[in-house]
This record gives C-alpha cells, structure tokens and sequence, in this order.
C-alpha cells in the first residue's frame, strides 16, 4: 500500500465522517456568512465603502474562521485512531497528507461560499481578473491554511488546551499567507504583475508540506 | 526459539514520572501470558510499551525481532493487534465501514469483511453506526477486525470486561486462533479470574515492577 493510497482513504473517511457530522457545512460555512452580514452593520459603514474594503474584510473572515475549519479537522485524530493507524502500518506522513486533502477539500467550499457571498452582499466592483485572482489566491491560502492547521494539531495532540494553542501557532504563521492573498487581488487593481504574491503563497504552501511529510514520524513519537 | 516479545530492565517514563522500572517479560510463539495487578500499577503502560505505542527509555526490548528503541519497529507493527479498552472506532462510520477503512487502509480482500461481520454475529447490523452500537457489538467489531488483520502478536486490555459469555467466547477463540498460527497474546486484566485458565505464563505487576511471575 502507497503512501499516497493510504493518504486517499483517509480523506475520504475524513470526508465522509464531515457529511455525517456537518460540523463545517452546516455550522463553520452558515457563521461565516452571517459575519459578513454583521461587519458593516456594526462599522456603520456605508454602501460605497462596504463594497470598497469588502475583499479584505472577506480575508481577514477566510482566515479567522479558515482556522477553525483547519483545527476542526486535526481535532478528529485521537489518540486511540492514532494508535489504531500505527498498528495498521499507516504513516504518519500518509496521514498528514491525508488530512490535508480532505482539509483542503473542505476549505475550499468554505472559501467558495465566503467569496460568493461577499459579493452579492458586498457588490465589489471586481473585474474578471480580479475575480480570477481572488480564486487563486483563495485555493493557494486554503492548502496553506489546512497544512498550517495539522501540522499545529500534529504539535498540540494530546496537550489538555490544543485548540487555544494551535490557534496560538497558527495565527502568526499564517500572515504570509493574508498577505500574500490580499496583495494578489490588489495586485491586479493596481495594474501590477500577480505572479510575485501568487509565487510566494505558493513557496509558503510547499514550505509547510515539505515540514509536514518531514516531521510527521518525528511529532507522531514525541506527542504519543 | 526466538521470542516474540522480550524486554530486559525496561523502563516507561512520562511526565517525569516512572510508570514501568526494570520490567523483565518474555513471550514466545505459541505463549499466552496474562499481566495483572490493581489499577495504576502500569499494565496498560507496558502494552502500550510491547507494541512500541510508547518508547521504553531504559533497558532493551525486542519486538519480532525489531529493537523496541529504533524505527526498526515501524515495519513489524501491522503484525500486532491491540484491543483497548476504549474502542478504537470511527463512531461515525457504520459497522461495515470502519473494517473497509482497515482494509483499504492495509490492502487486502474487502470481500472477507462479509464473513467476518457474519462471524462474530454482526451480519445483520453493518449498516448501524459505531456510535450508536453497545459496548459489546463494538467490541465484536474489534474481534472482527482483528481477524481480518491476521496478527502474530495479540494484546488485550481487559477485553472481557463488560462481555457476555458469547463474546468471551469470541474473544478466546480470537486468542486460540492466534496461538493456533504460532503467534502469541498478551492479555492484562485486574481480574487474575480472567487470566487463571487462559495463560501459560503470569506476570503481577506493582508499581511499575514485576514482583511475581508464575
């Protein structure tokens, strides 16, 4: 069996114990949207200036709940699945890659429904590059995001306040990442080539997978 | 013979604080050795330790042949099964489910899942949900995986309790299955009742330590 076999099924286990519990679908996904609603209502802001900061008040939201659609998915691996994967021959870094998928997948949607949503309620005047820009932007940030997220459970498993602390980690290490997303599509308003900002979400995403396939085997023994 | 398992002076330390000191075990294939001892005295500990779940810090150990201390374990440890006493299950998941992630997860035949569910008498229940199973059906659920897993080493942690007689039964033909393919089994109960007619070797455990073997 493949690392990547392996690292397939356990997203769509990852997945389809999603569909069951609906954790991020049916709560994460509806939160986020009714805080788009909420943002300029408790700004006053008016019409015109919603629609002007809506792309960064979309990614400062992406980020903050992206989190917890990141932690949400690391927190399904107890130790008992842990120990079970382990005797059944899975490597750790089948599993962080697996997870990552499955993540990936989810965050997406997420990031899909935030989009869409900022724009029919905010009505930015995105232009069809800009629009491309922000979609790329979004699915480079999503895996970023997600490697982020379960290479922070890896390090917090088993700790008695994990979810506090991997929010502690993520959150300055995913800066590169709102910038690099918020400079792409601003990128494309000011005329400015896209590739720099596309090129570091992308070296940041890579970095993360490199670490998290490398240290899989090393943070599976230290956090057992 | 080569032993299955053997741990010379080993020792566990977590948090700072020592949970197995200078144990000595030894299984051989076709050997069913019980562990008992009251609670907190370390059992769970040294499963935990013989199918390399957590590192022993002190002495030497030997897992079917791969040093306890080295990532020479991580290719042996397909070949040991473990029953908890937390199931180890995707509550989520439906009976079925749970055994085609195994099978998936190790490659093998998803046709023999059918059988075995028939087996341990859950043939007519593989679409219910783990979580939503008792205690005993998903403890079944972990015999029938564990026959799908064909281990050479076998460790139960108090695997009867809370079984009716039925599932004991499946439980120890589990055991006489595995000693019947020259495989071995380590059973810890703190209940030495348990252990008495099933065992060929005993091990007490106090405190971290074995002060009697029998």
């Amino acid at each position: 069996m493949t690392l990547w076999r392996q690292a397939l099924e356990i997203a769509r286990v990852d997945l389809r114990v999603e569909r069951h519990v609906g954790e991020i679908l049916r709560v994460i996904i509806p939160f986020g949207i009714i805080s788009l609603i909420v943002f300029p209502l408790a700004m006053g802001a008016q019409a015109s200036s919603v629609a002007r900061f809506g792309p960064a008040i979309f990614w400062a939201l992406a980020v903050l709940f992206g989190m917890q659609v990141a932690l949400r998915q690391s927190a399904s691996d107890s130790q008992t699945r842990r120990d079970l994967y382990a005797l059944l021959g899975v490597d750790p870094a089948a599993r962080f890659a697996g997870r990552v998928l499955s993540g990936t997948f989810l965050m997406v949607v997420f990031m899909l429904a935030l989009l869409g949503s900022m724009i029919l309620l905010y009505g930015p005047s995105l232009s069809g590059q800009e629009t491309f820009a922000a979609l790329v932007a979004s699915g480079l940030v999503s895996i970023g995001l997600t490697e982020l997220g379960t290479l922070a459970g890896e390090v917090t498993s088993g700790l008695r306040n994990r979810t506090a602390l991997a929010s502690l980690i993520i959150a300055p290490l995913a800066v590169p990442l709102v910038v690099g997303a918020s400079q792409t599509v601003e990128a494309v308003t000011q005329g400015t080539g896209i590739l720099p900002w596309v090129m570091l979400l992308a070296a940041v995403d890579l970095a993360l997978a490199v670490a998290g396939v490398g240290l899989a085997r090393p943070l599976d023994e230290a956090t057992r | 013979m080569t032993p299955l398992v053997e741990l010379v002076g080993a020792g566990v330390s977590l948090g700072g604080r020592v949970i197995l000191d200078s144990v000595d075990f030894s299984l051989g294939p076709g050997q069913v050795a019980g562990v008992s001892g009251p609670n907190g005295s370390g059992k769970t500990t040294l499963l935990r330790a013989i199918a390399s779940l957590t590192r022993i810090d002190a002495g030497d150990g030997m897992l079917l042949g791969a040093d306890l201390r080295s990532d020479e374990v991580y290719p042996v440890r397909a070949s040991v099964a473990f029953i908890g006493h937390i199931p180890a299950l995707i509550g989520t998941l439906s009976l079925a489910e749970n055994l085609r992630h195994v099978v998936r997860l190790r490659g093998g035949d998803e046709a023999r899942i059918r059988r075995v569910l028939d087996v341990v008498g859950l043939g007519e229940a593989v679409s219910v949900r783990a979580d939503s199973s008792s205690f005993g059906t998903q403890r079944r659920l972990e015999v029938a995986r564990t026959l799908l897993t064909d281990p050479r080493l076998l460790l139960l942690d108090e695997a009867f309790s809370g079984l009716d007689s039925a599932a004991q039964s499946l439980v120890d033909a589990l055991i006489e299955r595995t000693v019947g393919n020259g495989g071995g089994v380590v059973m810890v109960s703190h209940d030495p009742g348990h252990l008495r007619d099933r065992t060929d070797i005993q091990y007490r455990i106090e405190d971290g330590r074995v002060v009697e073997t029998a």
